[in-house]
């Protein structure tokens, strides 16, 4: 789905990420942990093509990140769901609108049924026509993890998804996460929260990748 | 979007069209401005249209006629005006020629002097108006005839000053035509640099809209239909005012003088319904190239 042959990213010359070679197979449930600044987040947007790698080769969808042009990259983002570390809301729109607006920039219908199910699926039903800043750090997530699936991606990457909320709403986070994936979806979660992925292993098959010393490692069971 | 000044243009907006939020100030004065903008172009083609019709009118009143003047002493008229009928009647190229009468020639000056002509107290000379075949005769050879003939009479063929009078009338259109240019050019400039006040106000929007999917031609559509509208719905408001302005100047009858012909004349009247779809075509097509510039710049 999402491979890494042998490639690197550095912002202006200083190299961040290196001789990284990994491979993202369909269905897997990947998280991706390291300190802070280590390049979590920086690995994500190889992942989405918001950065392009500065050496080696990143392929996505079977297809070189390196030749691709804009279109191409616009449709690309229709099929990963990205939930993003500050979650990336126009201030301006209702709840509703935010989660539907992948549908909305890609000119397809909203189906308003659909978008209720959806929004009472990550219990955001009471708040659909609020705007964005009225929400919590919760309900900011969660409306971010809605406008990540809406367009039903293959792929779903969630940076510091339970960034700031409390462990019983990470928990609550994880689980929908879960559910994805057990929905087939290729699942990649970048956090630096020890017990959620702790918590995730006793469900699903997860595999962690560490960044460290520039590097990605990949662990299996061990932690 | 909304508009405090202009409650009217508050219509709805699709979703696709309000991904891109309201910019108060901004769009009133794009509105204003094209509003303003079309309120001149009335009037410059307005101009370029009255100095057309006075290039065509003096252009074919004057081309077949001419006149002969004839200055002599009261007592000696009568028989040079006579002599030089008969001059005029056995020249060739000569369809008709007939003495006017003196209120003819009151109205005829009128124009020029007003209708407070003091026409008994000036010595009028007498005039003589010559019909030409569309052949034409030979002005020389006929003030040679009329000297010898006729020594008061003088032959005034019009074109000595018709000719500056239509090149001022045909420049006068060629600047009403370069006005309305240089309008659409200002209005394409302003819209260009409101869209692109507009573009650059919204990058994280436009970085949230990529993020989600969003083409480059989807987020330019945004904004371009936005411009669009409002250099439209301004352009109408313009071109109404303008309108109505042009009809309410005081017609050339009333004033008497040929100066207050600016208007519009039966089917002219639809030309400026032209205004507002140029204004929307200037402004889609500005807003389409800020749009497509700056969303290449902005990676
Ligand atoms: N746009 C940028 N320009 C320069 N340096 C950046 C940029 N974005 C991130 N960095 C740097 O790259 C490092 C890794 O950032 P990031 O990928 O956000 O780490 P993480 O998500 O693991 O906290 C940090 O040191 C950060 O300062
Ligand atoms: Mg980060």
């Amino acid at each position: 789905m999402i491979e890494f042959h042998d490639a690197g990213y550095g912002y202006g010359g200083r190299e961040l990420l290196t001789e990284m070679s990994l491979t993202l197979a369909p269905g897997s449930f990947h998280f991706l942990t390291g300190p802070s600044g280590t390049g979590k987040t920086t690995f994500l947007k190889l992942c989405y093509r918001e950065l392009q790698a500065t050496a080696g080769r990143v392929s996505i969808f079977d297809e070189d990140t390196r030749g691709m042009e804009r279109d191409d990259v616009a449709q690309l983002r229709r099929r990963i769901g990205v939930v993003h570390q500050d979650c990336q809301f126009l201030d301006h729109l209702s709840v509703a609108e935010n989660v539907a607006l992948p549908l909305t920039v890609s000119g397809q219908p909203r189906d308003d049924g659909d978008l209720s199910d959806l929004l009472s699926w990550v219990g955001l039903s009471e708040q659909i026509n609020a705007r964005p800043p009225e929400l919590s750090g919760g309900e900011r997530q969660r409306a971010a993890l809605a406008r990540a699936v809406i367009m039903s991606p293959d792929v779903i990457l969630a940076d510091e998804p339970t960034g700031n909320v409390d462990w019983e709403m990470s928990l609550r986070l994880l689980q929908l996460l879960i559910e994805l994936n057990r929905m087939g979806k290729t699942v990649v979660i970048a956090t630096h929260d020890l017990h959620l992925i702790r918590q995730a292993k006793s469900q699903v098959a997860a595999r962690v990748l560490r960044i460290s010393n520039r590097r990605i490692q990949q662990s299996g069971a061990d932690l | 979007m909304k508009t405090i000044l202009l409650p009217f243009l508050n219509f709805s907006e699709s979703t696709s069209g309000r991904v891109v939020p309201p910019s108060g100030f901004t769009a009133q004065l794009t509105v204003i401005t094209s509003a303003a903008m079309a309120f001149l172009a009335v009037f410059a083609l307005a101009l370029s249209m009255a100095t057309g019709r006075l290039a065509e009118r003096w252009g074919n009143e004057l081309a077949r006629g001419s006149t002969v003047r004839i200055s002599a002493p009261a007592e000696q008229v009568d028989a040079q005006v006579a002599a030089a009928l008969k001059v005029l009647e056995t020249t060739p190229g000569v369809a008709a020629a007939r003495l006017l009468s003196e209120e003819e020639e009151t109205l005829l000056l009128e124009p020029w002097f007003g209708p407070d002509l003091p026409l008994d107290t000036l010595p009028l000379p007498a005039l003589i108006d010559v019909q030409e075949t569309s052949d034409g005769f030979d002005a020389e050879g006929l003030r040679l005839r009329l000297a010898g003939e006729a020594p008061g009479a003088v032959l005034d063929d019009h074109s000595r000053w018709r000719k500056p009078l239509l090149r001022a009338a045909e420049r006068l259109r060629f600047l009403g035509v370069l006005s309305l240019i240089l309008i659409a050019g200002v209005t394409g400039g302003m819209i260009t640099l409101a869209a692109n006040a507009a573009l650059a106000a919204n990058g994280q929007v436009i970085r949230t809209l990529r993020l989600v999917g969003a083409t480059d031609r989807f987020i330019a559509g945004a904004f371009v239909r936005r411009f669009t509208l409002r250099g439209l719905s301004g352009a109408l408001i313009g071109t109404f005012l303008g309108m109505i302005a042009v009809a309410l100047l005081p017609s050339a009858d009333e004033a008497g003088s040929f100066l207050t012909g600016l208007g519009f004349v039966g089917a002219q009247w639809l030309w400026p319904l032209a205004i507002p779809v140029l204004a929307a075509l200037v402004a889609f097509a500005a807003t389409r190239v800020a749009a497509s510039q700056t969303l290449r710049r902005l990676m």
